[in-house]
């Protein structure tokens, strides 16, 4: 099929659509800004609630999408609105017109130093989720120490659910991602002791809530219900953490070896950057504005433009697929009624 | 601690201060605590950088201790202050800077209060008429006096006489700096260096010579706070936030602790005596404690002004070793004159506490 369908964004959502629709006979073409492919899961190693490593699940989407037309290191220079397709222009100077476009620009990681009081980029010892995973990876991180640690921390909701930080969403994975990387830690370094603080455990998904209760049985991980309310180093450059255990009604001050910062999901400023392009709407919590937000969520309100995945909104790896699969059928059915 | 961390931070946390011109009010407790203070901050300000700093002895409190102890409504303290800004009005400015910092918090709040609800603001316009037939304009500035001395502080250290280094080892004296709790806990946008990690007295430190040490309990309250020390059944309360804070900044063997609100240095010097003598643990060298400064007492000190004139003597904790590290001279048999060489009788000295 000749119709040109251009993905914005090659991570997972990007990927799997473009799979789909090779799968369905069309040839997509995928523009991505970095120079790789798989997004923010390429950086992860394993993801929950089975550990599934991150670079299998990637590698298998890539392989589905090689048949695409893949433009890596480009950014959409301007989109020009002809009669009844688009007219885009890539940073490669290359131009594409098109009738069908499926966004799939994904999201950006809160940054965490904006929450001053956790002393991200102040404090060495505090990392976020990010840097972790990039330890769990590499190995390669001089603030963790590899012989083992006293005590570890994490405090969930950084940047999100936070009017101050002017993030009002639930990030939705930071949950699950805190006991997953608990665990895991506790696996490497069973004789250290490691807290949760938490405002809410939201275990909405299959097998999370088996997963934060094996944190507790099977690996004695700490859960705190009260928000950090201070971060400060001591002398010998340990972190110490106040907060309130508001079920005992307790402060609670801890010294620990490293506190991880659990940051949010917030819209990717290119998300903002497309929508003004092709004049795509805003919701009110920064992502992109689908039709409807039940029935129609992989609908933009202009005809032929699709999303996928975290551009509209928080989303776990499995919702981010089934939305790229979706959004690929719902091409088809498009195309066809184009014809 | 990643500095560059922090100076991205203060980058965010930066303020226009206009250069002069400015309505000075006074603390309603400082001349009592610390005399010299505000005295050396308008030498400073008018005697040495020739600036225009007006105050008038009309000036009141601005009730802050009151609301912050509950004990009057919001209404009668935006009426004072409708008041205090009258008179800025009627002299003629636009600039106000308050030497208190919980007076620097409650102009900030009521001027936000305002912004948010102008009928309230409406209201206390005619309250104040009712009152006292006064009018006012808002301030175009609010500041608070450490502000000021922070942005002369190159000025200041150009003609410095003294820098903040050891002159016996050579190294950087170890300064703590300590915030009063309504300079930007409430308000951080209207700060220097924001709430977390304020840099109005760390660049003081820092553009003098010395080095600003960071220490756990560095946030926390000077154990002031005023519904723990005015109620007396809480004093207890009091000085146990001190000793907090004195038992985290120990290992960090700071040479002196530098302050910008009213009671922060009031009660870090005497609750060190009460420490001494309850627990019969010091901070400092040699049994000494460790002296601590407001900003308007250290700018005098760098810049050569005498000790005693300055009114160091009035410290419970011993400055001469801070002196002897800054190589300033001083006459010890003059610490106990007043005004034209007056007796002012010296203090019973301390059990524990060493003093000189």
């Amino acid at each position: 099929m000749k119709e040109n369908i251009v993905i914005i964004g090659g991570g997972i959502a990007g990927l799997e659509a473009a799979g789909q629709l090779l799968g369905l006979g069309y040839k997509p073409i995928i523009i991505e800004k970095s120079d790789r492919l798989g997004g923010h899961v390429a950086d992860w190693n394993c993801l929950f609630p089975d550990m599934t490593p991150a670079k299998d699940v990637v590698g298998r989407l890539i392989a589905g999408a090689t048949e695409a037309n893949i433009f890596l290191n480009t950014e959409i220079s301007f989109v020009n609105k002809l009669k009844d397709s688009y007219n885009i222009m890539l940073s490669n100077g290359i131009s594409i017109i098109t009738k069908i476009i499926l966004v799939t620009t994904g999201f950006s990681v809160f940054d965490a130093s904006k929450k001053e009081e956790y002393g991200y980029g102040v404090y060495d010892q505090v990392i976020t989720n990010r840097d972790l995973e990039h330890w769990f990876n590499t190995g390669n991180d001089r603030r963790i120490d590899d012989c083992g640690m006293n005590a570890v921390g994490f405090v969930h909701c950084v940047g999100s659910r936070d009017e101050k930080a002017k993030n009002p969403q639930c990030s939705k994975v930071c949950c699950i991602t805190a006991v997953k990387q608990a665990i895991e830690l506790k696996q490497k370094f069973p004789e250290t002791m490691v807290y949760c603080f938490y405002m809410d455990l939201r275990m909405f998904g299959k097998k999370y809530e088996d997963f934060y209760i094996g944190a507790q049985r099977d690996y004695g991980i700490r859960f705190i219900r009260g928000r950090v309310s201070e971060v400060s180093e001591n002398i010998d450059g340990r972190v110490i953490v106040k907060a309130e255990d508001t079920l005992s009604g307790k402060p609670v001050k801890v010294t620990l070896d490293l506190l991880v910062l659990m940051a949010g999901m917030v819209c990717n400023p290119d998300s903002t950057k497309v929508a003004n392009m092709i004049s795509l709407p805003i919701d009110s919590d920064g992502f992109l504005k689908s039709r409807d937000n039940v029935a129609d969520i992989i609908d933009s309100p202009k005809d032929g433009i699709f999303y996928a995945g975290a551009c509209t909104g928080p989303k776990t790896v499995p919702e981010t697929l089934a939305e790229a699969r979706a959004a690929a059928l719902k091409i088809h059915l498009y195309n066809k009624t184009m014809q | 601690m990643i500095y560059q961390g922090k100076q991205k931070i203060w980058a965010d946390y930066q303020k226009e201060i206009p250069d002069d011109h400015w309505f000075y009010v006074r603390s309603c407790i400082r001349q009592n605590f610390f005399p010299g203070a505000e005295k050396m901050f308008l030498e400073i300000c008018r005697g040495l950088l020739k600036k225009d700093f007006y105050e008038t002895e009309h000036h009141t409190t601005c009730g802050g201790i009151a609301y912050h102890c509950d004990t009057i409504p919001q209404e009668t303290v935006m009426t004072i202050v409708a008041r205090q800004f009258a008179l800025m009005t009627e002299a003629g400015y636009e600039n106000y800077v308050a030497s208190c910092i919980t007076s620097f918090g409650n102009y900030i709040e009521i001027l936000e209060t305002w912004k948010e609800f102008p009928e309230l603001e409406a209201k206390i316009r005619e309250l104040l008429w009712k009152a006292c037939k006064r009018e006012f304009n808002k301030p175009k500035y609010v500041a608070h006096a450490s502000d000021l001395i922070y942005k002369y502080r190159n000025e200041i250290a150009a003609r410095a006489k003294f820098r903040l280094v050891n002159r016996h080892t050579g190294e950087p004296l170890r300064a703590v700096e300590h915030i009063g709790c309504h300079y930007a806990k409430m308000f951080p946008s209207r700060s220097i260096g924001g709430a977390e990690y304020p840099y109005v007295l760390s660049g003081m430190i820092e553009a003098w010579g010395g080095n600003v040490i960071d220490y756990p309990e560095r946030r926390h309250c000077c154990g002031y706070g005023f519904r723990q020390y005015h109620v007396k059944a809480n004093r207890g309360y009091s000085i146990s936030n001190t000793y907090k804070k004195f038992e985290s900044m120990e290992p960090y063997h700071p040479d002196f602790i530098l302050t910008n609100c009213p009671g922060c240095p009031y009660f870090m010097d005497r609750w060190q005596y009460v420490i001494a003598e309850t627990e019969g643990k010091t901070y400092g060298e040699n049994g000494y404690g460790i002296p601590v400064l407001t900003y308007e007492e250290l700018a005098s000190l760098v810049l050569g002004y005498d000790p005693w004139d300055i009114g160091l003597q009035l410290h419970q904790v011993a400055v001469e070793p801070l002196l002897d590290k800054l190589g300033i001279e001083y006459d010890p048999s003059a610490k106990y004159k007043g005004l034209n060489r007056k007796d002012i009788m010296r203090p019973e000295l301390p059990g524990v506490l060493r003093c000189c």
